[in-house]
């Protein structure tokens, strides 16, 4: 899923780094706060940090026979390293081992390096952890299978589950960055309908691999998976964590892709003018470079400044004024979002509450 | 020989490059980083038909492979890697755009077989740059340019202990990787019954050796950070010089100049 250089548009990949760093900063703040009784965290956690990252970029040379089919496959590792060292750690991990993929060995890129650290190690690692891992392993699923044999249908379900969506959700982000910067002819439904299917059998495979290994590690030495010793009250403070990490991503993303979402026509415009680039008719047979200027000396104003503007087709200095409107209206639709969510939380959470005072 | 053993060989190559001596080699890590960041920024945003104005951009890594006495065939071996997913994504673009740019005799050369192209030269140049980046740079040098922009030490200082971890674990699971060979030949990977026991297992020693690294650095020292040497300098007039050239050529389609002065000059 590793994805080059050359499929990503400048806009795309800033936009994309500006998320890895706002979800690596919380990740740095968020260590240090976990372990803030220690003196110095990085002194105490790094090497075996490091040591995992090492183990994870060294376990994706194993190839894995998968049965019935003849071919092989390997572990990424995003959910493993969440699932032994948690998210936030997991998270730098996966940075290191990304940076390294894609300097020594060509598998990513300088510039793409923002965007894969979001499609593999922010779903992997944060997302799959929140949403999937965590509940699943405190929940009380399968508890009348016993403890032992219950852990275990736990760990298999959330392997399974959590490397399954985390990899769709990285295939879909790959699809958008890759629509979005406009590399593609390829119809936006035909690429998802061509990634989507390929990675659900790579999740699963992964999701397998992982709860095998996460097994045996359960079997040999439990103490080293985190989510088995975490005490109660450590899921509020992260659950924040991810909560304020969430919202500060959509916003970026939402800021950032909506400057590129105005390069490409709007409803109204598409209809009077059409779209040549994209293989459309011309609708109304209007002709967008000459509607409304006619002079001679207007005509030479505009070629002055198409062959002047700076990285001309991506906007960077044509349109100011609009540019920064789209900007706004995107963040201020990501903070309405985040508002409704919010509200059904509270709504959701009010009523479970007094639920439970009718019960007693 | 397995998958991790090339691995290591070409890990323990490209430090053989990193650590010769050229003009590239001393510039200052900071400044290649930047140049490097430029140059792939501006490359990938070239339009999809511009190929002329394109076409200009491999002169820098060209010129860079030339000055630093790295061959561009050690880069292109790396091809393979880079190019599957670029070409798959670019072959769709001749079948769904057709619309024509030029004649080339009799030949009707559409836009989407142009957009391939353009994408599949912008793949091989940010190879070009990257590779010349990391084949003139050591990975402490780069970690100290990320330090200096204030990247947290906790992120460069990871990436710098992993690099350092990789190889003995990628030599540790070529040696698992044989003996499950031997023991089980004529087998593609390993067996379905043995993955969890084989990754785990690693994961098992690997833990017990962090503990004993941890251990032994605090005995050295170690404070949580490394020092960074400043290691190369380059003058701001040269890194000025070739940004502004980037910059130039992004905005003058220099093959097109090229052509009107030829042809002034012969008719």
């Amino acid at each position: 899923m590793h994805m080059a250089d050359a499929l990503l548009a400048p806009a795309v990949a800033t936009t994309m780094y500006a998320a890895s760093a706002i979800a690596a900063g919380t990740s740095v703040y968020q260590l240090k706060k976990e372990n803030r009784i220690e003196l110095d965290y990085s002194k105490e956690k790094l090497p075996t940090m490091a040591v995992m990252a090492a183990l994870v970029f060294a376990g994706q040379m194993i190839n894995f026979t998968i049965p019935g089919t003849g071919s092989s496959g390997h572990i990424c590792g995003g959910m493993l390293l969440a699932a032994l060292l948690g998210p936030w750690a997991g998270f730098l991990c996966m940075i290191a081992v990304l940076l390294i993929q894609g300097l020594f060995f060509a598998d990513g890129g300088l510039m793409a390096l923002g965007a894969n650290i979001w499609n593999m190690s922010f779903y992997g690692c944060i997302l799959g952890y929140f949403l999937i891992y965590k509940p699943i392993m405190r929940s009380k699923l399968f508890s009348s299978s016993g403890e032992k044999a219950g852990t275990r249908f736990k760990i298999i379900l959330a392997s399974v589950l959590g490397c399954v969506l985390t990899l769709q959700c990285g295939a879909f982000s790959v699809v958008i960055e890759t629509s979005l910067s406009g590399i593609t002819e390829l119809p936006f439904g035909a690429f998802v309908a061509l990634m989507q299917p390929i990675h659900l059998a790579i999740g699963t495979v992964e999701g397998l691999a992982t709860a095998a290994v996460l097994c045996f590690i359960y079997e040999a030495r439990p103490e080293l998976l985190r989510e088995l010793n975490a005490k109660e009250s450590d899921g509020r403070c992260s659950f924040k964590g991810a909560i304020a990490i969430l919202g500060i991503t959509v916003l970026v993303i939402g800021g950032g892709l909506s400057l590129l979402a105005s390069g490409n026509p709007d409803g109204l415009e598409w209809s009077l003018f059409g779209n040549e680039e994209g293989g459309y008719s011309a609708n109304m047979g209007l002709d967008e470079e000459n509607y409304g200027v006619d002079s001679s000396a207007a005509q030479t104003a505009q070629d002055i400044q198409e062959s002047t503007s700076f990285l001309p087709d991506y906007a960077f200095a044509n349109d100011g004024e609009n540019a920064l409107g789209t900007t706004v209206s995107g963040i201020v639709g990501s903070v309405m979002v985040a508002i409704i969510a919010a509200i059904i939380c509270v709504i959701g959470s009010n009523r479970k509450n007094r639920k439970k005072r009718h019960s007693r | 020989m397995n998958k991790a053993e090339k691995a290591v060989i070409e890990l323990r190559a490209m430090d053989e490059l990193a650590a010769q001596n050229s003009p590239v080699h001393r510039m200052s890590p900071l400044a290649k980083l930047a140049i490097a960041v430029l140059y792939v920024l501006v490359t990938v945003s070239f339009h999809k038909y511009d190929i002329t104005g394109l076409f200009v951009m491999i002169l820098f890594p060209l010129t860079g492979y030339a000055v630093s006495g790295i061959s561009v065939a050690q880069c292109f071996r790396k091809l393979r890697i880079v190019m599957p997913l670029v070409c798959a994504v670019g072959l769709f673009n001749p079948i769904f755009d057709h619309t024509p740019l030029f004649q080339l005799g009799s030949i009707t050369v559409s836009g989407g077989f142009i957009s391939m192209l353009t994408l599949m030269m912008k793949g091989v140049f940010c190879l070009m740059a990257s590779f010349l980046l990391i084949a003139t740079t050591r990975i402490e040098a780069i970690c100290g340019a990320l330090r200096a922009i204030h990247v947290p030490a906790m992120i460069t200082s990871l990436i710098l202990l992993t690099f350092r971890y990789v190889s003995i674990l990628l030599e540790e699971v070529s040696i698992m990787t044989d003996a499950y060979m031997l023991r089980a030949p004529s087998q593609k990977g390993i067996n379905v019954k043995a993955w969890g026991s084989f990754l785990g297992q690693l994961i098992l020693r690997s833990s017990d050796r962090a503990e004993r690294l941890h251990e032994s650095m605090l005995l050295r020292g170690f404070t949580g950070e490394f020092d960074y040497s400043n290691e190369g300098k380059s003058s701001v007039l040269t890194v000025f010089i070739i940004c502004l050239l980037i910059m130039l050529a992004r905005s003058i389609n220099f093959s097109a100049l090229i052509y009107i002065c030829m042809e002034r000059i012969m008719f």
